[in-house]
């Protein structure tokens, strides 16, 4: 049964009615609705920012067609409910690709704007928003409002990244990048410490795609030993996939509670950090599984259990020394937690356009933790009182909990933007980091 | 037919292009090169269809605006779909509307407007493709029918009644046209996820209508003749229609 739920399926949502967009040219009335409303893409976000709960939705799944691609400057234009699975199918054949793509394809264009996601290669171009050149935004006063960094540029800075609260987005223009084909030439690189690391992401001046794996379990000398990957878009001898096939595992049900634990998760761990055998590998690999690893299973979510799990994703500013980072492994190591899938990365400086976006300048992390009430709910508070103090940030899309007072003190433009949130549109996020 | 078709440039008129399953279906043809004739009831939405198969890759897309009922009409849309793109090869009949069965109980009007745009409009638009495509030898024609049609249920017999009906006529067209070599494919699909569907909360048995549209697309090229979509339609309608009428009689379905 699809209810709609976030990837996290932790809090759950009931909603009093959900209104499919289908024609961009035939939108609803939407002051004619008696409660909130808000657009939901795919439902990737892992909390509540895509949620409303008591309210409707506006399910933007058949707003799914594609506009105009010019294949001479890699302009394209597409409904808001549109994949970046099914803009990579048709345009990687033709030598361009996304300009930012996250750790799955199975996200919608206006969830990818409303979030002004970020990728592997934030450091060189920054984020989905900052390749956006135009977008039209559906007001409930019935305005559509074409936005971009030049017409309604207020407007366009609060929509991006703005968590659906500005309005629908209708449609988009996206400028994508030349590239010479699908492949990824990779270079896998062990590392043994939080230091190794940081003289690792030495990379990012040479390279496109710069990540890291982490083990969060181990401790000590250990701590923050891990795997580098790095990489830059090369050419691939294989044919593009057929037009018919769309090949994905499921995980038809919800697993037993505590299937992931700490034990699983450490040997699980321990694997992954062994496969890779010798110091240093390198490869020629298709663009997929180096950008969407976990996409060749659908929900596999489900493997946390019915009580959803939650992934916390901060970003510090780098100081000396990488303190505020280090006291956030040493407090996730020491917590009893079984953190797993940590992910490290650096971020650049390439400016955000949103109000409310995530990425700066710094080092992010992002833990995915099973949901073990009261005891994970502490942990990621005590986690939040680092990162403010270290002047950083939590990242929306990801999160399901962080406190009102955190929520301003990470998105200081925060009444800058209040101001352009249509009134007839919330979500449980808004609501919940809203309250006094 | 000698070797493996050449996908690309087929010719293919879509009745009722603007349902979430014929745009799916054209879609899986615009990825081959496919030309493609669109008709619907709303230019703006016909348009908004077009616009994503041509980025899609079909060599030429064309639209007309054609409300099926208006039975004069059909024979002009069918010769504009010939002449644009220089001949036909695929007619997808793919319109439809899923009429509210209480409001057909009480109705004589509603029930017979509901059979006109489900039977006797494709009754109509058969007829002439069929007969275009026999004196040719050549063609496919695929209607999309429904698991409605394979018995009628107190909760939705009128639908089923047309569709019924439209699987026994395709029948009966399809052993006229085999000597033609004309193929004529029943396509039923159950429950589908559509933009219609979005407040019925989902069970396993719905498919997306990307499904639905490359499974279409396949029956086209493997030449079927009536096909379940998804395959395990088939059984599950193999037993409903197995039932006994005195036990059938007493079930609420
Ligand atoms: C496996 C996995 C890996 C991920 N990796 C990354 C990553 O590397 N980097 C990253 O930044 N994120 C990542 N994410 C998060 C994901 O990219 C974002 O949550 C994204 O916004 C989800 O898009 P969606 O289409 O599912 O939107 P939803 O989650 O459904 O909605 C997200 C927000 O967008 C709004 N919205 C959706 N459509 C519209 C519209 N048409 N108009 C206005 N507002 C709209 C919603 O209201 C909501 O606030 C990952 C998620 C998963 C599951």
């Amino acid at each position: 049964m699809r209810t709609y739920q976030s990837w996290g399926r932790y809090p759950r949502a009931s909603h009093t009615g959900v209104l499919p967009i289908v024609w961009r040219t035939e939108p609803p009335p939407l002051d004619r609705l008696d409660r909130s409303i808000l657009p939901f893409g795919l439902g990737r976000s892992y909390g509540d920012s895509c949620l409303n709960d008591g309210g409707l939705l506006l399910d933007t799944k058949a707003l799914d067609r594609l506009i105009a691609f010019d294949a001479g400057n890699g302009l394209l234009r597409c409904e808001a409910g549109v994949t970046l699975a099914a803009i990579l199918a048709l345009t990687v054949p033709k030598g361009w690709f996304l300009p930012v793509v996250p750790g799955t394809r199975w996200v919608s264009v206006g969830g990818a704007i409303a979030n002004d996601i970020h990728g592997k290669n934030h450091h060189r171009a920054g984020t989905f928003g900052a390749h956006v050149v135009r977008l039209e935004l559906l007001r409930s006063s019935g305005d559509r409002l074409v936005c971009s960094p030049e017409e309604n540029a207020e407007l366009f800075h609060a929509t991006v990244g703005g968590l659906g609260l500005t309005g629908l987005i209708l449609w988009a223009e996206i400028r994508l990048n030349r590239i010479p084909g699908a492949g990824i030439a990779l270079e896998r690189i062990r590392f043994g410490s939080l230091d190794e690391f940081f003289t690792l992401t030495e990379s990012d001046q040479q390279y496109e795609y710069t990540v890291a794996w982490v083990d969060c379990l181990a401790r000590g000398r250990r701590l923050g030993r891990g795997i580098f990957m790095r990489g830059d878009h090369a050419g691939w001898p294989g044919a593009p996939p057929s037009p018919l096939v769309e090949a994905r595992l499921r995980v038809p049900c919800d697993a037993p509670a505590g299937l992931i634990n700490r034990a699983t998760m450490r040997a699980f761990n321990e694997l992954y950090y062994r496969r890779q055998v010798r110091g240093r590998t390198r490869s020629l690999v298709p663009y997929t599984p180096f950008f969407f690893p976990l996409d060749t299973v659908a929900d596999w979510s489900r493997l946390y259990g019915a009580a959803g799990f939650l992934q916390y994703q901060c970003v510090v500013p780098e100081q000396p020394g990488s303190a505020g980072m280090r006291e956030i492994f040493e407090r996730m190591t020491r917590s009893g937690e079984a953190p797993s899938l940590a992910v490290l990365k650096r971020f650049g400086d390439v400016p955000s356009p949103g109000l409310l976006s995530f990425p700066r300048p710094g080092l992010t992390l992002a833990v995915d933790f099973a949901f073990r009430g009261q005891r994970t709910l502490a942990l990621l508070e005590d986690l939040d009182r680092v990162v403010r103090d270290a002047g950083g940030a939590v990242y929306p899309a990801k999160d399901a909990r962080m406190s009102p007072e955190s929520f301003r003190r990470f998105f200081p433009q925060w009444e800058r933007f209040a101001v352009h949130v249509d009134p007839k549109f919330s979500s449980s996020f808004w609501r919940r980091v809203q309250r006094s | 037919m000698s070797s493996a078709p050449d996908r690309s440039g087929r010719r293919v008129l879509v009745i009722g292009a603007t349902s979430a399953i014929a745009t799916e279906t054209a879609r899986v043809f615009a990825a081959y090169g496919a030309r493609l004739f669109l008709t619907g009831r709303h230019p703006d939405r016909l348009e908004a269809v077009a616009a994503d198969l041509r980025v899609r890759g079909a060599m030429q897309v064309e639209t007309a605006r054609l409300d099926v009922t208006d039975i004069g009409g059909h024979a002009g849309v069918i010769d504009a779909a010939a002449a644009g793109m220089g001949g036909l090869d695929v007619v997808l009949i793919a319109h439809g509307t899923l009429p509210d069965q209480r409001r057909c109980e009480e109705s004589v009007a509603e029930s017979l407007a509901a059979m006109q745009v489900n039977f006797t409009a494709t009754v109509a638009l058969l007829t002439l493709v069929a007969n275009r495509f026999e004196s040719a030898r050549h063609g496919c024609i695929a209607v999309i029918g429904s698991v409605a049609g394979d018995r009628g249920r107190q909760s939705n017999y009128v639908y089923g009644a047309a569709k019924g009906g439209l699987e026994r006529f395709l029948e009966g067209l399809r052993n006229r046209l085999f000597r033609s070599g004309v193929d004529v494919i029943t396509i039923k699909p159950g429950f589908v996820d559509t933009p219609m569907t979005a407040q019925v909360p989902k069970n396993a048995l719905f498919a997306s209508p990307r499904r639905v549209g490359r499974a279409i697309y396949r029956a086209i090229e493997s030449r079927r003749s009536v096909v379940y979509i998804p395959w395990f339609w088939r059984p599950i309608m193999c037993l409903v229609t197995a039932l006994p009428e005195s036990i059938f009689r007493r079930l609420r379905l």
